[in-house]
């Protein structure tokens, strides 16, 4: 995006919180274990378009990213995820709940 | 710098491509990102770090034509200036 | 890719102690993405890829790396010039020198002077020298100053307080591929008899970005 037009550059900063830290982790652990190279990461943010960046923050856009490239690899298939994340939503409806801590 | 824009990925940015550059550093060879982004093993090419005057950059929308612009730009994405048959 | 799922991920809730705001966290309903998260997670563990010992022994080593990591190696850089040569031709391995696990990052440091002053950024994501300063603030991932950097670096600096001399040279590094980089700040004037220690207290995270210069002394 170098030398797009764009206004000033935003002063708020956060504290990530332990969802946002674990997907960094994530995403840490599976390329240094070659899941994934981080071209492979950058590869599949730019495929989800500029929607993406608009709309999602920045570990929402990773840890989509992360998931594309362990299903690439085969570390798990989209069905394992999609029964994963019904039984995680039942769990309850906090963040803490679901992830049991 | 080349001026092609094939779709992939690739670590070149857009503004950047077609402009007039030196050589700052040799860095070496390192797999190719626009192979490893897609699982496949990455052959090795050679990364300079390159650089560009602001003015070669924007052009009359430069904010201070001699102000600096360095990037790392792999082989196969540069060509070299003295080479009459270059468009 | 599910677009259209109704949570807001963007709430700034509340204030931490350092200052910044939080995000939705724990005691929040639950997102789509922290789902994912969660399910990813447990598969990776299920499938002996990791444990949930390694990734909090991952989450730990990164809150453990931040700019003060940094700014003892600017320090000693300006107390110790056969240092400050090394650190100039290999920060990876100056780096390691000073007991920093910076792992396979591949460290360029530049070294602002009267004439050049650097600056940081990374167009195409966000690569920072996390391994030495910790996460990146959520500025230098933005659109805005990834877009405007490279092409009006000295409107972008006085955004951040940073005036330069006309004729002092800005060098933007825009972090491509596989090299990170660090600005080596000038030593502040009237820090002569100043310790290392005191002189990394003056090294702010955004003088080794290239936004912000380093403290005065007191």
């Amino acid at each position: 995006m170098g030398g797009l037009d764009a206004g000033p550059v935003p002063d708020d900063e956060h504290d990530y919180s332990l969802w946002e830290k674990r997907v960094d982790a994530l995403m840490v652990l599976c390329s240094s274990k070659g899941h994934f190279t981080v071209d492979g990461l950058r590869r599949a943010l730019e495929d989800m378009g500029e929607d993406a960046f608009e709309k999602l923050s920045y570990y929402e856009r990773w840890i989509e990213a992360v998931n594309r490239n362990l299903i690439e690899a085969g570390v798990y298939t989209t069905a394992e995820l999609g029964e994963k994340m019904e039984q995680v939503k039942a769990r309850g409806g906090t963040y803490g709940e679901a992830a049991r801590g | 710098m080349r001026t092609m824009a094939p779709p992939g990925h690739v670590r070149t940015p857009f503004y950047l491509r077609g402009k007039h550059g030196v050589i700052e550093r040799a860095l070496g060879p390192f797999p190719n990102p626009e192979q490893t982004a897609y699982g496949l093993p990455g052959e090795a090419r050679d990364l300079y770090r390159v650089r560009f005057t602001m003015a070669e950059v924007w052009g009359e929308a430069a904010e201070n034509p001699d102000d600096l612009l360095e990037a790392e730009i792999f082989a196969h994405w540069l060509e070299p200036l003295d080479d009459s048959h270059a468009p | 890719m599910p677009h259209d799922h109704p949570d807001d991920p963007f709430h700034h809730e509340g204030i931490s102690p350092s200052g910044h705001p939080y995000r939705k966290d724990d005691d929040t309903p639950l997102s789509y993405w922290q789902c994912m998260e969660i399910a990813v997670r447990e598969l990776l563990i299920e499938k002996g890829v990791t444990t949930p010992a390694e990734v909090a022994a991952q989450i730990e080593a990164m809150d453990a790396r931040s700019p003060a990591n940094g700014a003892a190696v600017v320090a000693r850089a300006w107390v110790d010039p056969a240092f400050k040569a090394r650190l100039l031709a290999d920060a990876s391995a100056a780096s390691r020198e000073m007991g920093f696990d910076i792992g396979t990052l591949r460290l360029i440091a530049v070294e602002n002077t009267p004439q050049v002053h650097n600056v940081i950024v990374c167009t195409l994501c966000s690569c920072y020298p996390r391994n030495l300063l910790g996460l990146p603030p959520d500025w230098y991932k933005s659109r805005a100053y990834r877009s405007r950097v490279v092409k009006e670096p000295r409107k972008v600096l006085a955004e951040f307080g940073v005036t330069l001399p006309e004729d002092t040279t800005i060098r933007v590094h825009d972090s491509t591929s596989e090299m990170r980089y660090i600005v080596l700040p000038m030593r502040p004037p009237g820090t002569e008899g100043m310790s290392e220690a005191e002189l990394a207290a003056l090294v702010t995270r955004d003088s080794m970005i290239g936004t912000g210069l380093p403290r005065r002394p007191a």
